[in-house]
């Protein structure tokens, strides 16, 4: 199972005399298993490339394969592409509808035309997966908490099974221990289902601790593709699109300057702290 | 006299079932008590339900009381002869630039508010024009909102609130949509507000890194205030701060981890300027 984007490029209004190039010749590959963050300031298309890989947006130019097909082969089954490659939108607790928290999860796996059976199965499973005790099934999505209405609106996606989970600031607005919660439990999926995951970020401190690679978009294209010590390595570089580095990096480089001779890559507080303590002989 | 103060401040709901009977009742804010100067920067951290939204309502009459009282300027919220002065006085900008800005041009969309004050039209051009120079968006007078970056529609939006000369700006995670780059954006023309032109800040936040700057941070749970004090008191109790589902700014959680690990350095250092000062001590100690 993988994932190619094969010299990719998106140009909306083309027929128009304002033409965007919103995608310029993207190439990636996005292996089975991977937790991949995705990380690009407002606008550098980040949202349209992840639109592409589940075929709500087809490639002006290029091919996206699925499993070595080409999703755009008219032969190719979009609806199976849309279960396998799950996309959960920002702010996705905005798309709850459902009388209670038991059916909306079933609304996705209903759809895909499976029994009554095998639909409660699936929610039911989903929802475990996600955290959501029973006591709260038959409660309307909207009496639940920020964060537990954002759970319910991923266990809709993870219902379908995806094999794929693409995830679009599934944080944002959500207090620290939320935030926290939200990722472990999505680090959960992918070290223990398998699941391969993509998360769209704006928190450099978040995808520090999480991901194992790093792709940054800058103006339609890719900037960098690799793992978080090499990428925050050019703090600079990242600055000058409009993004970061983790805040530790900072710290790290500053200990560097006012002499102690550490190693400036490190990216989470626990990386920093052993380092720190290497140098102090502790 | 404060810019805003709470007395005893209360605000129930009452609960519905889905054939609209009495659950029960929720206490959103229960006995706070705020007092906040002219001039000060204040911030609320609290987790998602701990009733900081629902306080910062009270601050621009969005939300009435269900016991206690409000005062903004001095003025009782609940008096209707003051709501107009209220608002003036406390301008809101919220979470999503998106839901905030209805112009079709920036210096439009920044001339709202005085417009429906009825300010003459000489006065708003002037208003919006320093209102968009505080926020450093001037340049971007005659574009189109929609092509703008969140930072600076973010901008934008409190630039809208500034037009309509407040003596104070609530701010309700400001921040929770944005790109580093517009995060830094938007919490540097905040404090710029509040130091050049002494507007009172009352910033509510999820990131920890935000509110190290503030003269007085609350902290909320279950409607009430549980902690108050300089930013450097509230951080130094990392563990108190984790209990509260919050947590503490990562140059503060790197020095509190190493003196866990027998590296002792002070408590609740907030930049990473400090950080390295201290650890320059703690290598001199050892030598």
């Amino acid at each position: 199972m993988s994932i190619i984007v094969n010299h990719v490029s998106c140009v909306f209004g083309g027929d128009t005399n304002m033409p965007v190039n919103a995608l310029k010749d993207i190439n990636l590959v996005i292996n089975e298993g991977e937790f991949i963050g995705l990380i690009g300031h407002t606008g550098s298309g980040k949202s349209t490339l992840v639109q592409h890989l589940n075929g709500l947006i087809k490639a002006t130019e290029g091919a996206v394969y699925f499993n070595g097909e080409d999703i755009s082969d008219k032969d190719f089954d979009k609806k199976k592409l849309r279960s396998k490659v799950g996309l959960v939108f920002q702010y996705p607790e905005h798309q709850l509808f459902e009388i209670d928290v038991f059916s909306d999860v079933c609304f996705g796996p209903k759809n895909l035309g499976l029994s009554k059976k095998e639909t409660e199965l699936r929610a039911y499973k989903a929802l475990k997966q996600v955290g959501i005790s029973d006591e709260y099934f038959y409660q309307s999505p909207f009496a639940l908490s920020g964060g537990q209405k954002r759970r319910v609106a991923i266990a809709g996606v993870l219902a379908m099974e995806p094999e794929v989970l693409i995830l679009d600031e599934p944080t944002a607005g959500l207090d620290p221990k939320g935030r926290d919660e939200i990722l472990t439990m999505i680090k959960k999926l992918q070290t223990e289902m398998g699941i391969t995951v993509i998360l769209v970020s704006h928190s450099m401190e978040d995808v520090a601790q999480y991901v194992d690679r790093i792709v940054v978009m800058n103006q339609g294209e890719i900037m960098y593709d690799a793992e978080p010590k090499e990428v925050f390595s050019h703090y600079k570089e990242l600055e000058a699109v409009e993004l970061a580095a983790p805040a530790v990096t900072y710290i790290m480089e500053k200990c560097r300057e006012a002499g102690f001779p550490v190693n400036v890559k490190a990216t989470t507080v626990l990386e920093a702290k052993n380092e720190i303590l290497r140098i102090f002989h502790k | 006299m404060e810019i805003i103060e709470t007395k005893n401040l209360v605000f129930e709901y009452i609960r519905r079932d889905d054939e609209g009977n009495v659950e029960g009742f929720t206490k959103a804010v229960d006995n706070v008590n705020l007092e906040v100067k002219q001039g000060d920067f204040i911030a609320i951290l609290g987790h998602n339900g701990s009733g900081k939204s629902t306080l910062a309502k009270h601050l621009n009459a969005v939300v009435m009381p269900t016991e206690g009282t409000v005062y903004v300027d001095g003025k009782d919220t609940q008096d209707k002869e003051a709501l107009w002065d209220i608002r003036k006085t406390a301008g809101m900008v919220f979470q999503n630039p998106d839901n905030q800005i209805i112009g079709q041009i920036v210096e439009e969309d920044v001339g709202f508010g005085p417009e429906n004050m009825g300010v003459p039209t000489q006065e708003i051009w002037e208003r919006v024009e320093e209102s968009l120079k505080a926020v450093g968006m001037y340049a971007y007078r005659k574009h189109s909102p929609n092509k703008l970056s969140g930072g600076q529609k973010q901008r934008v939006s409190i630039a809208g609130v500034l037009a309509m000369h407040p003596k104070c700006i609530v701010l309700d995670e400001p921040t929770a949509m944005l790109d580093p780059n517009g995060r830094k954006e938007v919490i540097r023309a905040v404090r710029a507000l509040n130091q050049a032109e002494d507007i009172t800040v009352i910033l509510i936040t999820h990131y920890m890194e935000e509110v190290i700057h503030a003269d007085k941070v609350f902290v909320m749970d279950q409607g009430k205030v549980v902690m108050e004090g300089t930013p450097k008191k509230i951080f130094s109790q990392v563990e108190r701060l984790k209990e509260l589902r919050l947590d503490v700014p990562q140059v503060t959680l790197l020095a509190y981890e190493l003196g866990k690990s027998g590296l002792n350095l002070p408590k609740g250092i907030l930049t990473t300027e400090e950080f390295v000062e201290e650890l320059q001590k703690a290598a001199l100690r050892m030598l």
